[in-house]
């Protein structure tokens, strides 16, 4: 399966490449590694990220596609749905083992986790806090998250963090 | 004001925030159907009847790991609080609260008995059962078979509303579960010019592929692939869709024969009959290891506390199908669940209660129990006394009151709060080592049994009797230990039970149930020689009847009294 599942990986670069989703530039981590992607995500600019620059690391396992890809954000990033620390981990219903579906490809993926930071998801969230605020007091949530964009999203993107990811905190987490 | 009904203190220790609730076990056709019966179907299986009864006994060990810890720490004055903090956990349960509904429903179920018949099924049965009922529905809708068992795994097995739904709208229903409308001609691999897999992007020349009604074709290896991880990795076989991004189609047992190996098929029925038996309230596995029998019982959630829905599956294992817990009348499973983890959060202190050796009261040698029986005589100076009160044994004649009933201490009221700390840990502790003791004596009753049947094995060659003249043991030990479970719940429900006048009843009925067990426990002390003789067999039978017919009074009493008062 892994050698097959290299071709289907190798063709959905291609086609990234090729027409590149809105707002994001796609590759992978190097060469030699077919299964670590590196997106840059522009924050949607009718959302509370806009301007920023998020990191998203992909990770495809061996058993890809009949196994679903882990997604994190590399960027700090301040969002209900997002773990408010340098693991970055995000809460998608298409990524759990029971929903995921072969077929399914990573650029639908990809343009969930764009329309996740245009309309959250506050009643399955991973930060029921920033999910509380979110429902709660819009002002305040936007304040939050743009200011976390000032603090962490206006550099050039860093996927540091997310490479030392369950170790030590990396520089890019600061 | 007489209180009518028993009632139960869920927070023993906190004597001001008490909560009571009464609990009403009305129905005899519990014992009618679970006491007697199993005892039949168990005495009826030779040549092996202890390896049956060996069954129910082994899960118990593991039950009571749980209560007893290696841990030897000393009960210390926190348990008090932490006493307080389990009652307030129960208070959260997401279960519904026993004390909810209970005083307003009580007209109602007294004259409302449980039906608390069952019928055991083997796999067999299983199968059969909803192989008529995917015919039934094939033949009334005019839909393929296994349409009809997409459909009623939709409708959890609820026919009448699935046939009624279906004629209300076709579409809605076949939508909801997951078919299409569309007609399709029988499904195959079929080689289709110039196709390309969308999972494995292959898009070699006669590459085999396969698809469902919807029309999401994908190459026959990364379907069959992804049907056996879902089998085989997620247990995943009713509801497993179309490989497709948003497609909600259900995939059929037709198209997995098509697809997948044959040793993965069978995985796939043994996962179907499993969603078969947890989608139905009215069925549970059997829980005894390596059983794979099902029992049906009309007994529903709702009415657990009202009556203890005891079964005997055909492997002679005896559970709750309320809990799935052994056999624990006439204890209410809330009850159970209750007590089991108080003696698990209580267990190290509970530990040095349950030890199982104690000093002789005369000459002080170490004496352990190596018996059920509670008459021990000191191997040294012959001293005989009452293992649970360490009394004369001469005066247990008459005084067996004192053995099986604690008195409650005028002094629970004390100021200090320190003594009513001691006081309550003195009271659990008292109802616990009766509790634990019963259940050790079950062990070790069960153990001296196996010996002796090896004598008797033995003196059967010897002296010629038959296998049918020894049976009268294998019942007597049978009913020893059915009877010592239900003596060993008594004392967990007698723990919560507030003091009223129906307490005494109950007590009365413990007391006699508890001389009855002693009694016929002791026949199990005899040389074997003794055993085989023909005088000594009458009173084994008859001291098991006695047994039988004490166990079958309490519970009567303690369904009946707590219905009617
Ligand atoms: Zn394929
Ligand atoms: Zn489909
Ligand atoms: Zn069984
Ligand atoms: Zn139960
Ligand atoms: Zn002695
Ligand atoms: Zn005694």
């Amino acid at each position: 399966m892994a050698q097959q599942s290299l071709k289907r990986i190798a063709k959905e670069l291609a086609d990234c490449k090729a027409s590149p989703p809105t707002g994001m530039s796609i590759d992978v981590a190097s060469e030699a590694d077919m299964r670590r992607w590196h997106v840059v995500l522009e924050g949607p600019a009718n959302s509370a990220y806009a301007g920023g620059k998020f990191g998203i690391v992909v990770v495809l396992p061996a058993e890809y596609p009949f196994k679903p890809p882990t997604v994190t954000f590399a960027t700090r990033i301040y969002h209900p749905n997002v773990t408010n620390d340098s693991s970055g981990n995000i809460c998608l219903s298409l990524l759990k083992p029971e929903n995921w579906k072969p077929a399914t490809r990573l650029l639908a993926v990809l343009e969930a986790v764009r329309s996740l930071l245009v309309e959250p998801m506050p009643d399955d969230p991973l930060e029921s806090r920033i999910a509380d605020e979110y429902r709660s007091d819009r002002n305040e949530y936007n304040k939050n998250a743009n200011q976390y964009v000032q603090r962490y999203a206006m550099r050039s993107v860093s996927f540091d963090a997310a490479a030392n990811e369950g170790g030590k905190k990396g520089s890019g987490g600061h | 004001m007489i209180r009518k009904f028993f009632q139960f203190n869920w927070k023993r220790k906190a004597a001001e925030a008490t909560i009571s609730s009464s609990t009403i076990l009305p129905n005899k056709r519990i014992l009618a159907s679970a006491g007697p019966e199993s005892s039949v179907v168990a005495a009826a299986a030779p040549p092996t009847p202890v390896t049956t009864a060996s069954n129910g006994m082994d899960s118990e060990d593991d039950f009571m790991s749980a209560v007893s810890s290696e841990d030897d720490i000393l009960p210390d004055d926190d348990s008090d609080n932490d006493d307080m903090s389990d009652a307030e956990d129960f208070d959260f349960d997401d279960e519904p609260d026993p004390d909810l509904g209970m005083h307003k429903d009580i007209s109602d179920s007294k004259k409302a008995p449980f039906d608390i018949s069952f019928k055991v099924y083997q796999p067999s049965d299983i199968q059969r059962q909803q192989d008529e009922l995917i015919n039934e529905v094939n033949m009334i809708l005019d839909i393929s078979k296994e349409e009809a068992a997409i459909l009623l795994r939709h409708f959890r097995w609820n026919k009448e509303r699935l046939i009624e739904d279906y004629m209300d709208s076709p579409s809605r229903v076949l939508e909801a579960a997951g078919l299409s409308q569309t007609t399709a001609g029988p499904l195959k691999r079929e080689v289709i010019p110039g196709f390309v897999c969308d999972i494995c992007c292959n898009e070699e020349e006669g590459l085999q592929s396969f698809s469902i009604k919807c029309g999401h074709r994908y190459c026959v290896n990364c379907y069959s692939y992804y049907l056996s991880q879902k089998i085989a990795e997620e247990g995943e076989a009713a509801r497993i869709q179309c490989p497709a991004d948003g497609c909600s189609l259900i995939i059929d047992a037709r198209s997995l024969e098509i697809l997948v190996a044959p040793e993965l098929k069978k995985r796939y029925h043994a996962l179907l009959n499993q969603t078969y038996v947890e989608d139905k309230e009215t069925l549970k596995w059997c829980p005894a290891p390596d059983c794979q029998n099902a029992i049906e019982c009309p007994v529903k959630k709702k009415d657990l506390d009202k009556v203890v829905p005891t079964v005997a599956c055909l492997c002679s294992h005896r559970f709750c199908f309320g809990c799935r817990e052994d056999d624990h009348q006439p204890a209410p499973c809330e009850l159970v669940k209750r007590w089991l983890k108080k003696c698990k959060d209580d267990s190290e202190t509970a530990n040095w209660i349950s030890a199982n050796t104690k000093e002789c009261p005369k000459c002080n040698s170490t004496i352990e129990k190596n018996g059920g029986c509670n008459h021990m005589t000191c191997r040294k100076c012959k001293h005989e006394f009452c293992w649970m009160c360490m009394g004369l044994w001469s005066e247990h004649g008459t005084s067996w009151y004192n053995c099986n009933r604690f008195e409650e201490k005028s002094g629970l009221e004390a100021r200090d709060a320190q003594a009513k700390s001691r006081v309550s840990l003195e009271r659990y502790l008292h109802y616990y080592n009766r509790y634990a003791n019963h259940s050790q004596s079950a062990r070790l009753d069960k153990d001296i049994y196996h010996k002796t049947e090896k004598k008797m094995v033995q003196l059967q060659k010897e002296s010629g009797m038959s296998w049918i003249e020894v049976q009268y043991l294998n019942s007597a030990s049978q009913a020893l230990q059915t009877c010592r479970q239900t003596l060993m719940w008594t004392y967990a429900f007698a723990f919560y039970l507030s003091r009223n006048n129906l307490t005494e009843i109950f007590e009365e009925n413990q007391k006699d149930l508890e001389m009855a067990v002693e009694g016929l426990s002791e026949m199990f002390e005899k040389p074997v020689t003794e055993l085989a003789d023909a005088k000594l067999k009458v009173v084994i039978m008859d001291k098991t009847s006695y047994c039988n017919k004490r166990r079958i009074i309490l519970l009567n009493d303690t369904a009946d009294n707590l219905a009617n008062g």
